[in-house]
């Protein structure tokens, strides 16, 4: 999207030389394979598919058959014990807490961040608009954690503590930083003169922004999405420090409590944790080209 | 009509900067509200006793002095350091080379950056329960398959703690910034390629003369988030070790949670934190310094 402008001139420069000598077209990976390249990368893949689907396997062995079997073998005997386990140990309960949590901080901070980057990107010249943007990039380099301990005090004046809410408005403030500059990226790209001619037409501000720049940077809000659906499902800082009671709990702190309760018992433990994870690659199945283009987009300007 | 629409477009946007202003208050509210005012609160709390529960009291330097002057704290300091280090130079070379590799254009492009990418979706809780599994010394990969080198108590000795510690890490993320130099090298103009084996540079000389140096804001970016992200690493210790064994993987976040929480000096605790934000404001300007203002002007350089 962003890289069009970078884009072209290498197509240019593709079709020239392709002109000459069609097989030798200067590519770096192209004529020869990077074995040291390759190799890394396949090292690393081993690396990390190996505990993956270690996880996997287990998880369908029963507790006896763990301490047994080759731990790599696939089960001999396969089971949904732990499945069954984990279920009925209220994992239906953090599930829902958790998509509860996720829903209700990330629909906010698109909404909020693409008005923002809307404005940022739109009223340019705005002094007040300029600093409202070196604000957030600032924000960027503000760690949640070391802001945790105030937060956890509001949290407990505004009466929020132990409540969903309260996993909610921290974790929008903090999405919104990388939202609002991966958003001001892509939507200025849309190029002026669309905006100009529908402001002829008569739209406003808000009928812009809704029907123009909506549409044509969903690419980008796609990307904004998953990502912070992502960080906020996979938090843990959160839940651990303004919730209490374990009908409050989301999945990862549900985790770390599983583990510490069933430590003896590894096949159900690594059952939690394919169950918590499942969801997440559901999403990532469904928007895996837009988040990783989007990524690198918005990290490489 | 190109004329006239440049001369109307400044008056008018600077008109309507001031009226959409009100765009930006819903996120303006957030932000504020749970970033910046908890950011001053922090610093305004390191001065005040506090157990988390009762009265806030102002403790004037007390905790200022009882912290600076604990031996804990540069422990924590160098931990912190450490894993930052060492997980960037773990990191780094292999993200670079990665990235440079999946640049390509390659068969098996697609499918390797969507199995590089699923660690990032493992929650740090998940993956620390997994690593603590599979690492188990009587139960664990190295006793199940019997390699005696692999059977270590590796989170209950400090080196191979923090070993660990570093190696999650970066299980997780170098497949992140795998990618983020996959971008940096795309955007890289072919023509600089062609220009260089037109002079007869070779692969290594390519990459050490076009591609480093061209990736140069790209390791920028990809160092500031790899530095703040460990500085501020705490969920994957804290299940991991809880700062063990003893305090040789207590990384300062780690710290701040155990005086805070655990402990219940959120005053002191609150000087950690402050000390945190100010040790990683130092490391990004740092780098940012050393990158440079403005990233984008590499780009239109090359091209």
């Amino acid at each position: 999207m962003t890289t069009v402008p970078t884009r072209a001139p290498q197509r240019a420069a593709e079709t020239v030389s392709q002109g000459g000598h069609r097989r030798r077209k200067p590519r770096r990976t192209g004529e020869r394979p990077n074995w040291l390249a390759g190799l890394t990368s396949v090292f690393w893949l081993v690396i990390v598919m190996v505990p993956i689907y270690w996880i996997v396997i287990t998880s369908f062995k029963s507790q006896s058959r763990y301490y047994l079997e080759n731990p790599f073998a696939p089960p001999s005997e396969p089971t949904l014990a732990n499945y069954r386990m984990v279920i009925e140990a209220d994992f239906i309960q953090y599930f829902i807490n958790s998509v509860i949590t996720t829903v209700g901080a990330v629909v906010p901070t698109v909404l909020v961040s693409f008005m923002a980057a809307y404005a940022i990107v739109r009223g340019g010249r705005s002094r007040l608009l300029r600093w409202t943007n070196s604000l957030f990039l600032m924000g960027l380099a503000i760690p949640l954690q070391a802001t945790i301990i105030p937060v956890f005090l509001i949290i407990v004046q505004l009466g929020l503590y132990d409540s969903l809410v309260a996993l909610m408005l921290p974790s929008i403030a903090f999405a919104i930083p990388l939202s609002v500059l991966v958003l001001t990226n892509f939507i200025r790209d849309v190029p002026k003169e669309l905006f100009d001619s529908m402001r002829i037409d008569g739209a406003t501000e808000l009928g812009m922004l809704w029907r123009l720049a909506f549409p044509l940077t969903r690419p980008a809000v796609v990307t904004v999405t998953i990502y912070n659906a992502l960080q906020i499902w996979n938090g843990f800082l959160l839940p651990l420090v303004l919730t209490q009671s374990p009908e409050r709990r989301t999945l990862p702190l549900a985790l770390a409590s599983f583990q510490g309760q069933y430590s003896i018992n590894v096949p159900a433990v690594l059952a939690s944790v394919v169950l918590t994870t499942l969801p997440i690659l559901l999403l990532y199945a469904v928007g895996r080209r837009q988040l990783l283009s989007g990524l690198t987009v918005g990290f490489g300007k | 009509m190109s004329a006239v629409t440049t001369t109307a477009r400044p008056a008018s946007s600077a008109g309507r900067g001031g009226s959409l202003g009100w765009m930006t208050v819903p996120a303006l509210v957030f932000f504020l509200g749970f970033a910046v005012v908890p950011l001053f609160g922090v610093l305004a709390l390191s001065f005040a006793q506090w157990d988390g529960l009762g009265e806030i009291r102002l403790a004037g330097f007390g905790n200022w002095g009882a912290i600076l002057t604990d031996p804990g704290l540069p422990h924590a300091l160098w931990v912190t350091f450490l894993v930052m280090a060492v997980s960037w130079a773990v990191q780094t070379p292999a993200s670079i080379l990665m990235g440079t590799f999946l640049a390509g254009h390659h068969r098996y492009r697609a499918v390797l950056s969507v199995l590089f990418f699923i660690p990032l979706l493992l929650s740090s809780a998940a993956l620390a329960i997994m690593f603590k599994a599979l690492l188990d010394p009587n139960f664990g990969l190295g006793a199940g398959l019997g390699i005696p080198i692999l059977v270590q108590d590796w989170l209950g000795e400090p080196v191979l703690a923090f070993g660990v510690v570093v190696f999650v890490v970066s299980w997780q993320y170098i497949p992140f910034h795998a990618l983020i130099y996959q971008g940096g090298v795309r955007q890289i103009p072919r023509s600089m390629y062609e220009a260089a084996e037109l002079d007869g540079a070779g692969r290594v000389r390519r990459f050490f003369s076009i591609t480093l140096p061209q990736l140069k804001y790209t390791v920028i970016t990809s160092s500031t988030l790899m530095v703040v992200g460990s500085l501020t690493l705490f969920d994957l210790i804290w299940v991991l070790t809880e700062g063990g064994p003893g305090d040789a993987t207590r990384a300062l976040a780690v710290d701040m949670y155990q005086r805070g929480f655990r402990a219940n000096l959120m005053g002191p605790a609150s000087v950690i934190a402050v000390i945190l934000v100010l040790f990683g404001l130092a490391l990004s300007l740092l780098l940012r310094r050393l990158g440079g203002r403005d990233s984008s002007h590499s780009q239109l350089e090359g091209a």
